[in-house]
């Protein structure tokens, strides 16, 4: 068997397994969140499928594909079937530029190379920002499609804060570059070997701080979650969406954040790296895990311990507070790295 | 498995054509269990019950607009700055006195905007 084979079919098999246990992880992270919003409110949360309710959300989807869909009738019809496409489809080529071990003729499997990432793409970082821009659309053409005054609202609502933080998330990920001297997550990674002090979330603290507020505002989640406050929107732009429509927006977004995850712990946290050299024994894979459970525990934390802040505070924060906050972080790595160097 | 871009293609589109089985397969599976009873009332935009009273192609606020109007200066900032972050280390320091001079010229715009009020909402 010929090297462009072998490669061929690792491939093959690492594009099957990466989207299957990512939905993995979605399905129980969905269990947590409902484990842990019962927590944090003195509930129990789902008890009754599985043990401790574990299997909730394979009963939640089994629930959901055999419900009824329904178009609203004035609805813009095309738009309507094809928002929750654009919303669920672009995450997945994210994680093909996520390294989850060595790349590059490090590591063998059955005497043939094998890299630890689906595509070793030169412009990682740069795809992740456009596909979280592409994510915007879903949310905007959702709204608007389904002539609900609800829906518009919270469509527009969401659109404006998305691209708002898109902005600030944009320009702390560009001190990452600096740092690397790379847009390649490998490169990346590589540039934080080392133990956990090695890693960038020490020079990048502000940036990586901004990065993460920014991300949870990206992923629609409470503080920020204006899109869909229940209070006074109903569900925002997922207010006319029934079935598995509406499941395939509630999907995306759990793939969001737990991609999301992945890419914060791979721009700051040392991706697949382990925090000290002597356990570098461990293979990278575990270590990525380890890292996505801590994120998405925080994310998950923040959720239901600080409450939803008004319209006008989410866009000052966003545009008076990240984003000089981000530029001011950007300048200063330059001015240091250009001392340094 | 030989050519780069080539390799890209095939590995870009693999993920994506499992993504958008995925989706369609979700979609498909809905359909064939899923129960289908017609009834004008359900055809309604949800308005908490009540009968809606007006139509959603409404005019809105050109605050969003101005915020679009925005991104898009500062992205297209920002993908500027991208090239010059990742070879500023062969560059030197006149691309870091060059990246000042270009980000201190959209502060003006910046702050111009914040004067405006741009960023208010009420």
């Amino acid at each position: 068997m010929s090297d462009p084979v072998a490669q061929l079919i690792f491939l093959i098999i690492k594009a099957i397994v990466m989207p299957v246990l990512i939905i993995l992880i979605v399905a129980f992270a969905i269990f947590f969140e409902r484990k842990f919003a019962g927590f944090f409110a003195g509930r129990v949360g789902p008890t009754y499928l599985g043990p401790w309710g574990s299997l909730q959300s394979f009963g939640d989807i089994f629930k959901l594909i055999s419900k009824e869909d329904l178009i609203p009738a004035k609805s813009d019809k095309p738009v309507f079937k094809l928002a929750p496409y654009i919303a669920f489809v672009p995450v997945f080529l994210v994680m093909a530029v996520i390294p989850f071990g060595p790349v590059g003729g490090e590591a063998n499997l059955f005497g043939y190379r094998f890299d630890y990432v689906i595509a070793s793409f030169d412009a990682g970082l740069v795809l992740f920002l456009a596909m979280g821009a592409m994510a915007v659309y879903g949310v905007v053409l959702g709204g608007w499609s389904s002539n609900s005054n609800y829906s518009l609202l919270g469509g527009l609502r969401a659109g404006a804060q998305m691209i708002s933080y898109e902005l600030a998330m944009g320009f702390s990920a560009a001190g990452v570059m600096l740092m690397a001297g790379s847009m390649s997550l490998i490169d990346i990674v590589d540039g934080q070997a080392g133990n956990f002090w090695d890693w960038y979330w020490i020079p990048q603290i502000v940036g990586g701080l901004v990065f993460f507020v920014a991300s949870i505002a990206e992923l629609n989640r409470t503080p920020f979650d204006l899109a869909e406050a229940e209070q006074e929107l109903v569900a925002g732009h997922l207010t006319e969406y029934s079935g598995m429509r509406w499941g395939m927006f509630y999907f995306a977004e759990y793939v969001n954040l737990v991609v999301v995850s992945m890419i914060v712990s791979t721009l700051y946290l040392g991706g697949w790296r382990a925090p000290l050299e002597v356990l570098d024994f461990i293979p990278g894979p575990i270590w990525l895990f380890l890292k996505i459970c801590f994120l998405i525990f925080v994310y998950m934390w923040v959720r239901w311990t600080i409450i939803r802040y008004r319209y006008n505070q989410l866009m000052s924060i966003g545009w008076k507070v990240l984003l000089p906050l981000s530029i001011a972080n950007l300048l200063v790595t330059a001015v240091v790295i250009s001392a340094v160097n | 498995m030989v050519n780069p871009t080539i390799d890209l293609l095939i590995q870009f589109g693999i993920m994506f054509a499992i993504g958008a089985a995925m989706a369609v397969a979700f979609i498909a599976i809905s359909h064939l269990l899923s129960p289908k009873s017609v009834n004008p009332s359900k055809g309604e935009p949800y308005e908490c019950g009540v009968v809606p009273m007006a139509d959603a192609r409404a005019p809105f606020n050109v605050h969003y607009y101005l915020v679009a109007v925005l991104f898009v200066l500062f992205d297209l900032e920002a993908v500027f700055i991208y090239p010059w972050a990742v070879s500023l280390r062969s560059l030197g320091t006149p691309a870091l006195v060059e990246m000042f001079i270009f980000i201190a010229i959209l502060l003006v715009g910046y702050v111009y905007a914040w004067k405006k009020g741009v960023f208010e909402w009420e």
